[in-house]
């Protein structure tokens, strides 16, 4: 039988962007007008395990995402990287919400979508990056979940064997389907998407479902399903940019005198070599 | 302006480009270095047949994708830009002139990037002196005989499949009648010479090629005999100005990023740099530059797609896109001051990639030419 894939993605605003990002004072949710959108990065490594896993052992992938209807780019660019399918959640009713009603929503949106056997993520989002989604979403759906997956396949038993990375350790799982596994950022490399896949994402199918039609409960999605409420938002000055250099220590040496230099210190020079 | 296919083309060859190629740039550039290893890579992201229809392995889109994939490509590497675009006059060549016969056995290894390809037009004559090029074909026993020496070939030396036109006869006023031939690697006689070391555009492969007797079976005649300087000509107007006006737009591109980074960047006074008027004078000056350019470019690239005359749209774009992009790069080295002339920065290399590509697909008193010629028909 077809193995079902699902790879939840997040629309975020662009990294790219972030020093143009305000808070609104007043809802305390990020303003984003003008900041461009895109797939959560870490995210793309999920899709790209997702795709190489149907690669190995066949399989349909559908990529799903909770956000508003502008979030139709992000789908599109996950099907011109290779998903069957895609679905979008998207409803006024679901604005607003915390990592709690979110994995309820799109629990309810996985459960309306077809029987999963798989289902991935990234560990964190490029934007809350609070890591809560994953375990929440696992529970929502009643499956075993691990974080921070380096590496899986399916074994002949039917069972999942998967690497996990932990801080000081690498730690070797054996997992039963259906579940969930957060892929971690450094597991691959997402592949690029080319112009014969853009020309093809367009043909293949983006379910728009609102909450009329997944009937979830209204007490559980949006502001209404979201016990958090953030407190008082203060904004860090963003006076200082850090910045990290490449290379050898002489190239990194070279290039940071030059930028301080560009900066205006006026008594950096090197340290000549003692004959 | 453009299609949701079109940005997200953009933002994935963007995406390509920064991986692959924004890291090696300088050193490509500094070495002389073609890195036809990517190749491979470059087909199957659906760049080097963008405008070639799926059965013949390309992607069957138009000339403004082929414009976007070229300017991302010259954002930051002129000289891997012009490469492809070299490829892909014969390439164009083949898919507009070439027997069904020539495109099967063609198109689909070119535009996957397993062969590589040219077109072999300049000679020691000079490039725009186009009928009176010396390079014979004569009919001998059913098999054509080429002789002669093109020069100032970009992909000379890494050409499977090398378009070349030659004098195969003379009309009855007199004038040389010229035709096309494709002309394989290998191909006994064929020999490409000396690489050219050349100011800009380093990161392309350009020299001599010479044919010495090369014998050629009909098969390898493009679109018949007397077909060559309607080929050529149309190529280089439609194809080779198309090409060489989307990389001067990413060049202005890069121009104009480089500029406001600096500027934003540059402490003086205690101030930003930017905060000087003569400052906002010269960034205002490149975005003109590189609008201008762009607007013109892929105008010039609709019209192609919509199937109207677009020979003296590609020349005012080319004009403009030449021209603005040594104009800015200049400008953005004066605006930069001491760090301008130091290699550390990129845009040193965009005026001198600027400048060596200004002459590729008609110098900019040849473009005014075809510019007043058309001007003065209406």
């Amino acid at each position: 039988m077809e193995l079902k894939i699902a790879v939840c993605i997040k629309s975020v605003p662009d990294p790219d962007y972030y020093d143009k990002i305000t808070i609104d004072p007043k809802t305390k949710t990020l303003t984003r007008k003008g900041i461009p959108a895109i797939i959560s990065p870490g995210d793309k490594h999920a899709l790209e395990a997702a795709l190489q896993f149907k690669t190995i052992n066949g399989g349909i992938v559908t990529v799903i995402s909770m956000a508003p209807p502008d979030a139709k780019k992000e789908s599109y660019e996950a099907l011109a990287m290779g998903a069957d399918k895609a679905v979008l959640l998207s409803d006024r009713a679901f604005a607003g919400a915390d990592t709690l009603a979110t994995s309820y929503t799109l629990a309810q949106g996985l459960k309306r979508s077809g029987d999963f056997d798989l289902v991935l993520t990234g560990t964190e989002s490029a934007d809350g990056a609070t890591s809560q989604v994953p375990p929440q979403l696992a529970e929502s759906l009643g499956m075993a979940h691990l974080c921070n997956v380096q590496e899986f396949s399916l074994q002949t038993d039917g069972d999942i064997m998967a690497t996990v990375k932990m801080d000081s350790a690498i730690g070797k799982y054996k997992i039963k389907l259906p579940a969930l596994l957060a892929i971690s950022r450094t597991a691959n490399k997402p592949r690029y998407k080319t112009a014969m896949s853009i020309i093809k994402a367009k043909k293949k199918p983006l379910n728009i479902m609102g909450n009329e039609t997944l009937q979830a409960d209204t007490e559980r999605i949006g502001q209404n399903g979201s016990p958090t409420w953030p407190g008082d938002i203060t904004i860090p000055s963003l006076a200082r940019h850090g910045q990290i250099l490449g290379g050898s220590v002489e190239e990194i040496v070279e290039q940071l005198i030059t930028k301080l230099r560009l900066a205006g210190a006026s008594s950096v020079r090197k340290k000549e070599k003692s004959v | 302006m453009f299609t949701e296919e079109q940005e997200m083309l953009r933002m994935s060859i963007r995406e390509f480009v920064e991986a692959e190629v924004k890291p090696n740039a300088k050193e490509w550039d500094e070495k002389s270095y073609c890195p036809i290893e990517l190749f491979p890579a470059l087909g199957d992201m659906g760049i080097l047949g963008t405008f070639v229809p799926e059965e013949y392995g390309g992607v069957g889109l138009g000339y403004i994708e082929r414009s976007v994939c070229l300017e991302e490509l010259a954002r930051h590497s002129a000289g891997l830009a012009i490469t492809v675009m070299a490829h892909q006059l014969c390439l164009g060549g083949i898919l507009s002139y070439g027997t069904e016969a020539q495109k099967q056995k063609y198109l689909p290894d070119m535009c996957s990037g397993k062969k590589i390809g040219a077109l072999s037009l300049t000679e020691p004559t000079g490039g725009s002196n186009f009928m009176g090029q010396t390079a014979t074909g004569e009919c001998k026993d059913g098999q054509w005989v080429i002789n002669g020496r093109k020069c100032f070939i970009t992909n000379a030396m890494l050409a499977d499949i090398d378009l070349w036109t030659v004098v195969t006869g003379e009309n009855e006023k007199g004038r040389a009648v010229l035709s096309a031939f494709l002309i394989d690697k290998g191909t006994q006689g064929h020999n490409p010479g000396r690489t050219e070391h050349k100011m800009g555009m380093r990161s392309s492969n350009t020299g001599d090629i010479s044919c010495v007797n090369v014998e050629l079976a009909p098969e390898q005649l493009l679109n018949g005999e007397g077909m060559g300087a309607k080929i050529a000509l149309s190529t280089i107007q439609e194809v080779g100005r198309a090409g060489m006006s989307a990389i001067n737009v990413g060049i202005l591109r890069g121009c104009l990023e480089e500029s406001v980074q600096f500027s934003k960047e540059r402490i003086v006074y205690g101030r930003p740099l930017h905060k000087l008027v003569n400052i906002q004078f010269a960034i205002a000056e490149n975005k003109l530059d590189y609008e201008t350019a762009k607007l013109l470019t892929y105008r010039a690239a609709d019209r192609k797609d919509k199937g109207l005359s677009c020979s003296c749209e590609f020349a005012l774009a080319k004009y403009a896109a030449t021209e603005g992009a040594i104009r800015a790069a200049k400008r953005t080295i004066d605006l930069m001051g001491g760090y301008g002339v130091i290699n550390e920065y990129p845009i040193g290399r965009f005026l001198r990639d600027a400048i060596s590509g200004s002459t590729a697909g008609g110098t900019s008193d040849v473009l005014k030419v075809v510019i007043a010629a058309e001007t003065l028909k209406a």
